[in-house]
């Protein structure tokens, strides 16, 4: 019992270092990818090929001078960027991130908490994160801020919905909420990917909105808004909100690959013999290709397409992947129904 | 032991946030007390070990209904105290109705036996499975019924949402 509860600790700690970490060099891999796309360097002066540069990033932050406006309620002020950041490493609590390691002949899961309703918990999770922005959004007490953060709410109830109903095959098809069944089923080449195209089409265009990624970034518009919900920020309360789009791209990235992609599976891997550990290590990198691709493709998307206008926003969200959505979960029941 | 803490806890800040949510000034403040009322009651429902019901309330209530409030408040910024001060009669109007509901409540409560609930943790209604098969088996029309009532309370607000005559 207690080197169950030292492991989970363990683990929670080492899930936490690694999505800052992610995070952090996000950030340089971001701008690497944007200088590619546009013909150029990308940051390079900070040590070799730039890579101290989130380290000078985060020091520039920190040493900023901490501006607050006058007007703004202060507790909800300081609460928005934090709820942001709590609200971000949340998900990761659920998601399986290998196969059973094996010390001294016990197997302890590489998964924080296998709760029997783990899509349920990431989407609640999904649900309150809106909280963070509109929250600082109102404080800033900015015409600007507010604008942002309205956008921000009432995009993110507009994604949420398509994105649950694209869930419901998967769960459908499975039988079950708990992520570490899903990715049990979709062993080997099995991936619900190749089942469920449509589905991971439609949550791939949601996840984009819920992470306020380019081009759905509308709460952050700097052509309309100055700089959106968190105009009114500065030092490591901006940093803060910064920080946490990147958790996000990365978390979403680990769903999108637990759902669809196979999680840690791939084809052949469980046939080499290795022995556990080195097997759990060899899958845990996979899930890790895999959510860097996702990390990849949000990048890619971002440099490649120009933003949206918000009524395109909402028509897309509204009249095009809802009904697509429901359309995909009829049609998988059919299927389903006929196959029993 | 433990879950006793947890118990307390959780009681003592859902009557908290509770109280709070009528005492605060600011409607945007009432709002998020009533969030964190809301959050508190799932915890209640996890020690009860119902985690389906605890992860629906937090979607429904926290992300959805919530979010919607706060985004009302947030519009109409509510914030300034613009609310025209009441007269007399209606507070006290409003403090007999309040008092005779409460009567009628502690009426009822002090004729009512409480029996003692089975075990949760062997029973598991809670849990996922059990619930489902409750409910799409043994209360299907219900069930249904109350799906369609949702749909018509949805036709009823877009309805009267929409500005020109139909």
């Amino acid at each position: 019992m207690v080197t169950q509860i030292i492991y989970k600790t363990l683990l929670a700690s080492f899930i936490l270092v690694l999505s800052l970490l992610v995070a952090m060099y996000s950030t340089l891999i971001e701008r690497k990818v944007a200088g590619w796309f546009q013909d150029r360097h990308g940051p390079n002066r900070a040590g070799p090929w730039g890579l101290l540069q989130p380290l000078a990033d985060g020091v520039k932050l920190f040493f900023k001078e901490e501006f607050m406006p006058g007007s703004a309620d202060k507790l909800l002020y300081i609460l928005g960027p934090s709820l942001t950041m709590f609200v971000a490493l949340l998900t990761s609590a659920v998601i399986p991130w290998g196969p059973d390691l094996v010390i001294n002949g016990t197997a302890y899961p590489m998964q924080v908490a296998d709760v029997n309703i783990g899509i349920l918990f990431v989407f609640a999770i999904l649900s309150i994160g809106v909280y963070g922005i509109m929250i600082g959004g109102w404080a800033s007490n900015n015409k600007y801020a507010l604008l942002g953060a309205v956008r921000a709410s009432s995009q993110m109830i507009s994604y949420e919905l398509a994105m649950s109903l694209s869930i419901i095959t998967i769960v459908m098809m499975t039988g079950s909420l708990s992520m570490r069944e899903i990715v049990a089923q979709q062993q080997g080449f099995s991936w619900n990917i190749f089942y469920q195209p449509l589905g991971f089409l439609i949550f791939l265009i949601c996840a984009f909105a819920e992470t306020n990624r380019s081009p759905f970034d509308l709460p952050e518009c700097e052509t309309e808004l100055v700089g959106g919900y968190h105009t009114e920020y500065s030092s490591m309360k901006l940093g803060f909100y910064l920080f946490a789009e990147y958790i996000n791209m990365f978390i979403s990235g680990a769903v999108m690959a637990t759902l669809f992609l196979g999680g840690y599976h791939f084809p052949g891997l469980d046939k080499l013999g290795l022995s556990p550990n080195v097997f759990a290590f060899v899958s845990f990198m996979v899930l890790f290709t895999k959510i860097t691709f996702f990390g990849f493709i949000y990048m890619w998307i971002r440099w490649t397409l120009p933003r949206f206008r918000y009524d395109q926003l909402m028509k897309l969200g509204w009249k095009s992947l809802i009904p697509l959505a429901i359309l995909n979960v009829v049609i998988t029941g059919v299927v389903i129904l006929l196959n029993q | 032991m433990f879950t006793q803490y947890i118990f307390h806890f959780l009681s003592v800040m859902a009557l908290f946030s509770a109280v709070m949510m009528l005492a605060s000034k600011k409607p945007i403040h009432s709002v998020l007390f009533l969030t964190l009322t809301f959050f508190a009651i799932a915890g209640h429902y996890v020690l009860l070990n119902a985690q389906f019901l605890a992860v629906v309330h937090v979607i429904v209530y926290a992300g959805a209904i919530m979010v919607l409030f706060l985004f009302t408040v947030m519009l109409l910024n509510l914030n300034k105290d613009e609310r025209s001060p009441k007269p007399m009669w209606v507070n006290i109007m409003a403090f007999i109705a309040g008092g005779m509901l409460m009567l009628t409540l502690i009426g009822i409560f002090r004729g009512y036996e409480i029996r003692s609930l089975q075990d949760p943790m062997t029973t598991q209604i809670g849990l996922v499975k059990n619930l489902g098969k409750v409910l799409y088996h043994d209360y299907l029309v219900p069930f249904e019924l109350s799906s369609v009532l949702f749909l018509t309370a949805m036709v009823g607000a877009v309805l009267l949402g929409k500005k020109e005559q139909l």
